[in-house]
């Protein structure tokens, strides 16, 4: 009797996420497994017009990626931004959030609002108005600089300082959103924990390190996944402001891989891109979450 | 994405029929119920808005015919027309940008023209610049009709040169050199010539000028570092060498129009298109002061080759009303009609008949572009072909910018492209192998 309820319920249960699994199935994981397959056969331009010209090539499409020279370029352009742009990004949207949240703020929904305002402005016309901002002789950048003192800087044509540029621009138009849910993490922290301390003596620094950032923590881990999920995939911004130039110092690795599959039409090698990507940002989901837990200990 | 009136990828043939069916049942409101046919013309950019007025002639002309042009921007055309293919959804037939055409022979999208050629009295080779007839050539078999042409020729600040005591652009390599030297020392302006590196047309252009093939072996391997294409590094690395040109990428001089009045460079190869932007941009006091010249080559003026480019008209494999597309590439192909073309939106036309109308004639532009056009040379037909120049670009990028030595620098070059062409070798080592085979078994 019992089994027979159970055995109801469990039907009833596969019936309710059915739905949402062959959706899952159609439309992520037989793509992602055809993008599999694809990376390990040579499906190129003219493999679309006659498919039988495509060959199983087995890892070939992983050596050639590994053996080219831009592969590593892609990937050091995408390690630099994921690993200067992403703690640069949290920390700004700790800051934001402080300041929004702030009992000294007045008006802080408007300024939620202000700030929250390049997340939701399109890429391009963001990419137009800083590329204005980074003209070398006319732009506010070095304006800026030459009223400092500073010798002014070829923003997006010095490889060294494009992809640099790129960052702070990337920086600026996305932690508004980490701001919202760092915002939403302070709220969920109990006021009675600061007056504790604060009749205990607690400076505002020891308050801020010992109850806001512990606190914080679940918070910190999927601002940083996301960020750096988010970051591992950098198209946009480099595609409009440099097309990965100057001497690919904004090349990124979803651009080569847009590039392989879209431009060349080398749909195995693109594929190939993709999987290896997909490993390393796996990698770095897994090793954030070590971090998180050890810190935690 | 393929627009409202086409039928998705996924339909069915009775769907598709069926929308046709409803289209030409729109269509048909105003005639008298007979059956009108559609064509489906894509074209790009401001061709494709312009096309839609001398279409309605052609409907008129053509009562029993109905055009449908869609019009796409040039930066997602490619992709367009790739994805509408592989959707098996492609137009009846559209502007391909004539490079592209190898592409889309590749995938066997586009309709081989010698049947339709050999039954038209319209449409005859001999009525177009041989150079750019032969860039719609594959493998012997003609995809395109050339729709409207263009090419690279030299703009040149007139006053700054005559300052420096040319009277003008000279033909040949060596003296063109003398001639920036004389114009860098003017003073005024920083440089001679802008040559910008993250535009690669100018370094295939200068490899054809000094007989580079480009690529060798049945254009299955790179020929970057021959003797020829050499030459011509060494001549672009010198013109850099002697800082007569600003080793920048483009986008690091704002304006070049601007910079272009200031005499920051008096020299820059461009194409029809910037004659109106330059009259447009520059200030009146600049009129007169500047003017086009054609290329100058290594060995004199008969070797200032330049490149093959335009757009042409193909018909795809899967339309079925191929008949009626042709009569509209006939039509488009009218003398009179290219000329109405041209008025409209300023491209050159493709006719040569067109180019004895006195509006072209007696124009001194029209004139340099002319002699242009008939020394001017197809990149190798390979669909692989915008890759190779995507490297090539990155190749002088690393010459120019990055110091690296030409020698070495070329020979990677090769090394890059042979393995872009590794796909094409195996094709044609596997043609001869069945080739070969065919002749074994009939023995």
């Amino acid at each position: 009797m019992r089994g027979a309820i159970e055995l109801r319920q469990h039907r009833a249960g596969w019936a309710f996420v059915a739905p949402a699994l062959v959706l899952i199935g159609v439309f992520f994981f037989v793509p992602v497994l055809a993008g599999l397959v694809l990376s390990f056969t040579d499906f190129d331009i003219y493999a679309i017009g006659r498919p039988s010209v495509a060959r199983f090539v087995g890892l070939r499409n992983y050596a050639d990626v590994l053996a080219n020279p831009l592969f590593w370029k892609a990937l050091g352009n995408t390690l630099y931004f994921v690993l200067l742009g992403g703690p640069l990004s949290v920390v700004t949207s700790l800051v934001a959030a402080l300041l929004v949240s702030s009992k000294l703020t007045r008006l802080q929904g408007l300024f939620r609002s202000i700030f929250f305002m390049p997340v939701v402005t399109t890429l391009v016309a963001v990419a137009v108005v800083w590329r204005y901002l980074y003209q070398p002789e006319y732009g506010l950048a070095n304006w800026a600089l030459r009223a400092f003192g500073i010798r002014p800087v070829d923003w997006l044509g010095d490889p060294h300082w494009a992809m640099l540029a790129i960052i702070l621009m990337a920086v600026w138009k996305n932690f508004g959103y980490n701001m919202l849910i760092f915002v939403a993490g302070l709220q969920g922290i109990p006021e009675e924990l600061y007056e504790a301390a604060e009749l205990d003596g607690a400076s505002p620094w020891a308050r801020f390190v010992h109850i806001t950032l512990p606190s914080l923590g679940p918070t910190f881990l999927f601002v940083g996944v996301i960020t750096m999920l988010g970051n591992f995939q950098l198209f946009a911004e480099p595609y409009v402001m440099t097309q990965g130039g100057p001497l690919k110092a904004t090349t990124t690795l979803v651009m080569l891989m847009y590039e392989e599959g879209f431009r060349w039409w080398r749909m195995g090698a693109g594929a190939a891109i993709a999987f290896l990507l997909f490993v390393l940002m796996m990698a770095g989901t897994l090793l954030q979450m070590r971090l998180q837990r050890e810190t935690r200990r | 994405m393929a627009g409202l009136a086409l039928p998705g990828p996924l339909t069915s043939r009775a769907a598709r029929a069926l929308a046709v069916a409803g289209l030409v049942a729109l269509a048909g409101c105003r005639g008298a119920g007979e059956a009108r046919t559609t064509v489906r013309f894509w074209a790009m950019g401001r061709e494709g808005e312009v096309v839609q007025e001398l279409v309605r002639d052609f409907e008129r002309e053509n009562p029993t015919v109905r055009v449908i042009v869609q019009q796409m921007p040039w930066d997602a055309a490619h992709e367009k027309l790739l994805t509408a293919f592989v959707g098996r959804s492609t137009p009846d037939l559209a502007q391909l940008g004539n490079t592209w055409i190898p592409e889309f022979v590749a995938l066997r999208a586009v309709e081989p023209l010698g049947p339709w050629l050999a039954g038209s009295r319209a449409v005859a080779e001999s009525s177009y610049f041989a150079g750019i007839w032969d860039t719609n050539v594959v493998d012997g078999v003609p995809y395109g009709v050339p729709w409207y042409v263009d090419t690279r020729v030299l703009f040149y600040r007139r006053d700054l040169l005559r300052q420096a005591g040319w009277d003008s652009i000279p033909g040949g390599w060596s003296e063109w050199l003398r001639a920036m030297e004389d114009v860098k020392r003017l003073g005024r302006g920083r440089f001679a010539i802008f040559l910008p590196t993250n535009e690669y047309t100018p370094w295939i252009v200068l490899g054809m000028q000094a007989g580079s093939p480009l690529l060798r072996d049945g254009e299955s391997r790179g020929d970057f570092s021959g003797p020829e294409y050499r030459r011509a590094a060494a001549f672009y690395l010198e013109v850099f060498r002697r800082g007569l040109a600003p080793n920048v990428a483009g986008a690091t001089i704002a304006n070049r129009y601007q910079e272009f009045e200031r005499g920051t460079f008096a020299m820059y190869i461009s194409g029809p298109w910037d004659v109106g932007e330059f009259g447009r941009r520059l200030s009146p006091a600049m009129k007169g002061a500047w003017f086009i010249a054609t290329l100058p080559g290594p060995d004199g003026p008969a070797s200032g080759v330049s490149s093959a480019g335009g757009s042409s008209l193909v018909l795809f494999r899967d339309s079925r009303h191929k008949r009626e597309a042709w009569r509209l590439v006939e039509y488009l192909s009218r003398p009179e009609v290219q000329l109405r073309f041209q008025r409209l939106c300023g491209n050159l036309p493709a006719r040569l008949e067109a180019w004895r109308d006195s509006s072209l004639a007696n124009d001194p532009f029209a004139r340099v572009f002319e002699r242009q056009l008939r020394r001017v040379v197809s990149t190798p037909k390979v669909p692989e072909w915008e890759n190779i120049s995507k490297s090539l670009q990155d190749c002088v990028e690393s010459m120019v910018l990055g110091h690296a030595p030409p020698d070495s620098a070329l020979a990677s070059l090769d090394r890059r492209v042979d393995r872009i062409l590794e796909k094409r070798r195996w094709l044609l080592e596997r043609e001869r192998r069945r080739v070969a085979g065919g002749t074994a078994e009939a023995r």
